[in-house]
């Protein structure tokens, strides 16, 4: 066979995987698909979160905020699997499920002030931005700070602020926060984020790697000072045979 | 194309150092490998890609059955390009593999990996597949002195081990395998004077291969690291740098400094801590783990927050002068410990090279720890340290080193452990004074694993030393992110009690058990929706432990000397319940080292059989069908069950002599060199016998193997009992010694095997190469999943019984 059609073959093969699963600009049928996904993973977690179902608010947000523009080019057509995804510089943007159980773990208000540290994308200060009043980001990777904060302008989320650098010592201007939200890698808590949450306020960490959360630790700065921790398993799962909830 | 019409050659003796370097150079390719795979992936990963990389070995067997005649009729060129491109592809295949984009956490969502995964198997198998097929050559082509053949494949082979072993130590890894690949370029040189092969021809040839070794432009040799490892990510901040980095067989240390953004290095720091760790210097092994080296300028105000921290309890239960550290790293524990005002610190580190770098290279910023009053440094293995110490202890801590993000996802699973098994614990506690305590301090995993798995190892130890009440003598602590269990040698006073909760109080910390816990007592400071580590401790230490430890969906059997497996805590009823909730984050639940394990046996069983036996068959089937006068189910069977058995052997000695020789290096070299050299010396005198010898031989081998293996299975431990306080030197011996015997036998099976395929049916002496080929790859996978299961005694047992039915399949002449 000549080489020119069996080139051509080969592109009419491979074409059709590259443009799956989502066509043209279209997202909405992914998007609608996606949050059957995560309502049905969070009815399944429901008893073990001690809630019946995610805030629908927060239900809603995610099935508007445009993942899409979040992700790099050649990960679009993935966007809304329900799926942490690579963005570069070894990083990932995290699963929509993990990123629905935690915005929906810390309660979000619309007076709400939120400092988050890890701004990545920047989709979880979206999700954020759309269900509080102002979110502070800092981003420790230039580059990803960069073109985060371009996108979230962009994108008219106009009451996130990002800044470069150290996440260590939060935000000290605009603190206290009602919510801090720490994505980054971090050995332990950092003092002064502790002392930057308001009491009564709540502070959500994923632990595990960059693309498998393993738990989810929520602190709850009690009104007289005291920090109390819950730890969560995103899953259903007790670890005896026979075990109840 | 090395073939100049007209010239015949006649090679004059036979290529034993050529086949020696190559076979030295092979093993050494594989240990570097497995190094290489280790840094820029996770070791489970490198374990399986190596593993299935081996089947280039079986592979060329089935190249020389299908392509032996034109080959053999042009064996020195055959011979000597094979040895030529084995050494360019070591090189090249390596630096081509590391660029395939394969990332094993996306595993689960992108099938793209699995095509990732496949070209770095078949990158990888390249060299194997040259390599082998010069030796393979070489037994076909010498098929009546075989045997010396074989043992110089041995003994070069147990060169090898040795020589990668000290190279690792003064080179980095990527130059060894700059050196691997001129070293093979090398033998193709020795070889082409061996069979007098034309000058000009050879001198041009392999000038070209070296030169294609040499222009590889410097940024292609650089390690491409996974962007996911703790290293990289480190890496991407603002200043960040690495400031030196020291190699060796134990690992690469990368010592990184970031001046902008410190590392702040302090798992498990309660939520109450108002101060910050001081400067560091992260120390990364194999480009994860990070441990860290603390500035410490004699203010011992710098180092408050480690009284902040769950290992911190010991020191609050009562005065604590002498302090044994198991595992010093950075020297974090060491600090920890003069903080606390102990007087007397034993700290062991294994890694010499990491000790180094404390004690010298940073001596300054680190404040002369290791040289401060009080401090002995001591580099050596932690067991055998704590053996042949006076004891006398107030407390042995041992340190946290594994990362939380690999503990977590079961990349240790395959990892031999010897510091948490029930004998290990045993020793420590007797090397305790009275009131002593033994502090270990792990992740808090959800659910809880490895720090139940501990509790209970720590229950058994404690009933094994005759303890009457193991409950009254433990007590467990836990934050939201580290748990320190705390093991006394006598029973905790009430006093001790009030002082654990007053430091739990104080630093947001539960207590999960101590004597006289109450039901409600902890699970206040970090909530879980049921107290596991409560619920656990107390079934554990009740009246039927074991229906516990059998409902509990992870494997919390204590780990033991002879199942050193402590992080495998994979249950194979778990799978599906772990499947159905990958979608949720399930999937860190699955304890991925097993399961890679598993896939990797499977992966080797299927591409042996369709690479490899598949062809051959359907070749002599159809193309070529040759009579041979031996049946192909004793032939199969024979080189299988030789494959399996020999490298069973060499994997359970490996362990079992670990601990006697104080240090997994010596083990590795010392029991691989000697398998290899001694059983070398028995091919190479099997090679002297008459032929009407060999049933008799066969024989009296297997049988020494048997008898052999036997004694050692029942007096193996008492033996080496006997000199577990003996220098170095006469322990090294001793093992050598040891092996001697055994490794002799060893040798024999194989060559005779082929010995007698050469003298009626020489034509599958390439298909007994391949079959052995894959029956070794298919080996040390089993052996392992063996071990984890059963231990490595039923290893042994396995090996000598697999000898046994190998002497009821020697290949003999039969009609077909």
């Amino acid at each position: 066979m000549p080489h020119r059609y069996s080139l051509s073959w080969l592109l009419a093969a491979l074409l059709p995987l590259a443009a799956t699963p989502v066509l043209g600009d279209d997202y909405t049928q992914a998007r609608q698909h996606l949050l059957s996904e995560i309502e049905r993973d969070a009815q399944d977690t429901s008893l073990y979160l001690d809630r019946e179902a995610l805030d629908p608010r927060v239900m809603a947000v995610i099935g508007r905020v445009p993942r899409h523009e979040f992700v790099p080019a050649n990960q679009r057509s993935n966007a809304y699997r329900n799926r942490p995804l690579p963005i570069g510089h070894g990083q990932t943007i995290s699963q929509p499920y993990i990123v629905a159980l935690m915005t929906d773990l810390i309660e979000p208000q619309p007076d709400h002030r939120v400092l988050e540290i890890g701004t990545g994308s920047g989709y979880q200060a979206a999700v954020l931005a759309e269900l509080t009043g102002q979110v502070y980001s800092i981003e420790i990777i230039e580059e990803l700070g960069e073109q985060a904060s371009k996108r979230l302008a962009r994108l008219g989320y106009d009451n996130v602020s990002v800044r470069l650098g150290d996440g260590y010592y939060g935000w000290e201007e605009h603190a206290p926060f009602d919510t801090i939200v720490v994505t980054a890698a971090a050995s332990h808590v950092p003092p002064p984020l502790v002392a930057q949450l308001k009491p009564g306020g709540r502070m959500v960490i994923p632990v595990g790697s960059r693309f498998l959360t393993q738990q989810l630790v929520l602190i709850e700065k009690q009104q007289d000072g005291q920090l109390i921790t819950r730890q969560l398993l995103p899953v259903r799962f007790v670890p005896l045979t026979g075990g109840h909830d | 194309m090395y073939r100049s019409p007209g010239v015949t050659i006649k090679p004059q003796r036979l290529p034993v150092l050529s086949i020696a370097l190559v076979s030295a150079t092979a093993l050494a390719y594989e240990v570097l490998l497995m190094r290489l795979y280790s840094i820029i992936q996770w070791h489970h990963f490198a374990y399986m890609m190596i593993s299935l990389a081996l089947l280039g070995f079986g592979a060329s067997g089935a190249l020389l059955t299908i392509l032996q005649r034109p080959l053999l009729q042009r064996f020195a060129a055959s011979y000597i390009i094979n040895i030529a491109l084995f050494g360019i592809s070591t090189v090249a295949c390596f630096l081509l593999a590391q660029r395939l984009p394969f990332n094993a956490e996306e595993v689960l969502w992108d099938p793209r990996q699995y095509l990732w995964l496949t070209g770095t198997y078949l990158l990888l198998a390249v060299p194997f597949f040259f390599a082998a097929n010069a030796i393979g050559l070489a037994l076909t082509h010498y098929r009546l002195r075989l045997a010396r053949i074989y043992a110089a494949d041995l003994l070069g082979a147990g060169l090898g081990s040795i020589c990668i072993l000290l190279l690792l130590f003064f080179v980095l890894p990527m130059q060894a395998l700059m050196l691997l690949g001129l070293t093979a370029i090398a033998a193709a040189f020795l070889a082409s004077r061996e069979l007098q092969y034309p000058w000009r021809t050879t001198v041009v040839w392999l000038a070209l291969a070296t030169a294609c070794l040499l222009v590889i432009p410097a940024e292609w040799r650089t390690l491409e690291m996974s962007p996911y490892k703790g290293l990289a990510q480190t890496l991407r901040v603002k200043d960040t740098r690495i400031i030196s980095e020291l190699s060796s067989p134990l690992g690469l240390l990368s010592v990184v400094e970031s001046p902008a953004i410190p590392l702040r290095h302090a798992p498990g720091l309660s939520l109450n801590a108002r101060t910050e760790p001081p400067a560091q210097l992260g120390v990364f092994t194999d480009g994860d783990g990070l441990s860290v080296i603390t500035r410490y300028n004699g203010d011992r105000q710098t180092l408050a927050y480690m009284d902040q921290l769950t290992s911190a309890l010991p020191y609050h239960m009562h005065a604590i002068n002498r302090v044994l550290i198991l595992g010093a790293g950075g020297g974090s524990d060491v600090l920890q410990a003069l903080y606390q005002d102990a007087t007397t610190i034993d700290a062991v580190e294994l890694n010499p090279q990491f000790a180094r770098l404390v004690s010298n290279d940073h001596a300054d910023f680190a404040g002369h720890l290791y040289q401060a009053p009080g401090v002995s440094l001591h580099t050596g293995e932690a067991r055998s340290f704590t053996a042949s110490s006076a004891g006398d202890y107030d407390l042995i801590q041992v340190s946290l080193l594994d990362a939380f993000s690999a503990s977590a996802s079961g990349q240790y699973s395959l990892s031999e452990n010897h510091l948490y098994t029930t004998e290990a614990l045993g020793e420590m506690l007797q090397k305790l004074a009275p009131g002593g305590m033994l502090s270990i301090t792990r992740w808090v995993k959800l659910p809880p694993r490895d720090t139940l798995k501990l509790f209970a190892t720590a229950v058994t130890a404690l009933r094994d030393s005759g303890a009457q009440h193991p409950e009254r003598q433990l007590v467990l602590i836990r934050g939201w992110q580290t748990s320190t269990l705390l093991v006394n040698n006598e029973p905790f006073t009430e006093e001790q009690i009030e002082r654990l909760k007053t430091f739990t109080a104080a630093r947001s910390f539960d207590a999960a058990y101590h004597p006289g816990i109450g039901e409600k007592e902890g699970n206040y400071y970090n909530r879980l929706r049921n107290d596991w580590f409560h619920d656990a401790a107390v079934a554990l230490l009740g009246d039927d432990p074991g229906a516990f430890l059998d409902q509990y969906k992870f494997n919390l059997h204590p780990a033991s000397d002879d199942q050193p497996y402590f992080f495998h805590f994979f249950r194979w009823q778990t799978l599906p319940e772990i499947l159905r909730l990958h979608n949720q984050g399930g999937a860190t639940l699955a304890e991925a080292g097993y399961l890679v394990l598993v896939a990797t046996l499977v992966q080797a069983i299927m591409a042996s059989l369709i690479l490899i036996l598949l062809p051959i068959w359907l070749y002599q089937r159809y193309i070529n069908p040759a009579r041979y006068t031996t049946s192909r189910a004793r032939l199969i069977g024979y080189f299988l069950l030789l494959g399996l058995a020999f490298l069973f052997i060499e994997i359970a000695f490996i362990q079992k002599l670990l601990l006697f020789l104080h240090h997994p290096l010596y083990a590795i070299a010392v029991v691989l060199s000697s398998f290899l050299v001694f059983s070398g010396l028995g091919s190479a005198w099997f090679g002297q016998t008459a032929a009407d010898n060999r049933g008799r031989l066969i024989i009296m081998a297997i049988s020494g193997i048997v008898i052999i293996g036997m004694t050692y299975l029942f007096m193996l431990g008492p033996l080496l009992q006997q000199f577990t306080a003996a220098p170095d030197g006469v322990r090294i011996l001793v093992s050598v010694i040891v092996i001697a015997p055994l490794a002799f036998c060893m040798g024999i099976p194989f060559p005779s095997g082929l010995a007698q395929l050469a003298d009626f049916a020489p034509g599958l002496i390439p298909w007994a190469w391949a079959i052995n080929g894959c029956a070794s790859v298919i080996s040390a996978i089993v052996a392992t999943l063996l071990a984890i299961h059963f231990g490595f005694t039923l290893v042994i047992a396995i090996a000598l019984v697999m000898y046994a039915l190998s002497l009821w399949m020697f290949p003999v002449p039969c009609e077909e």
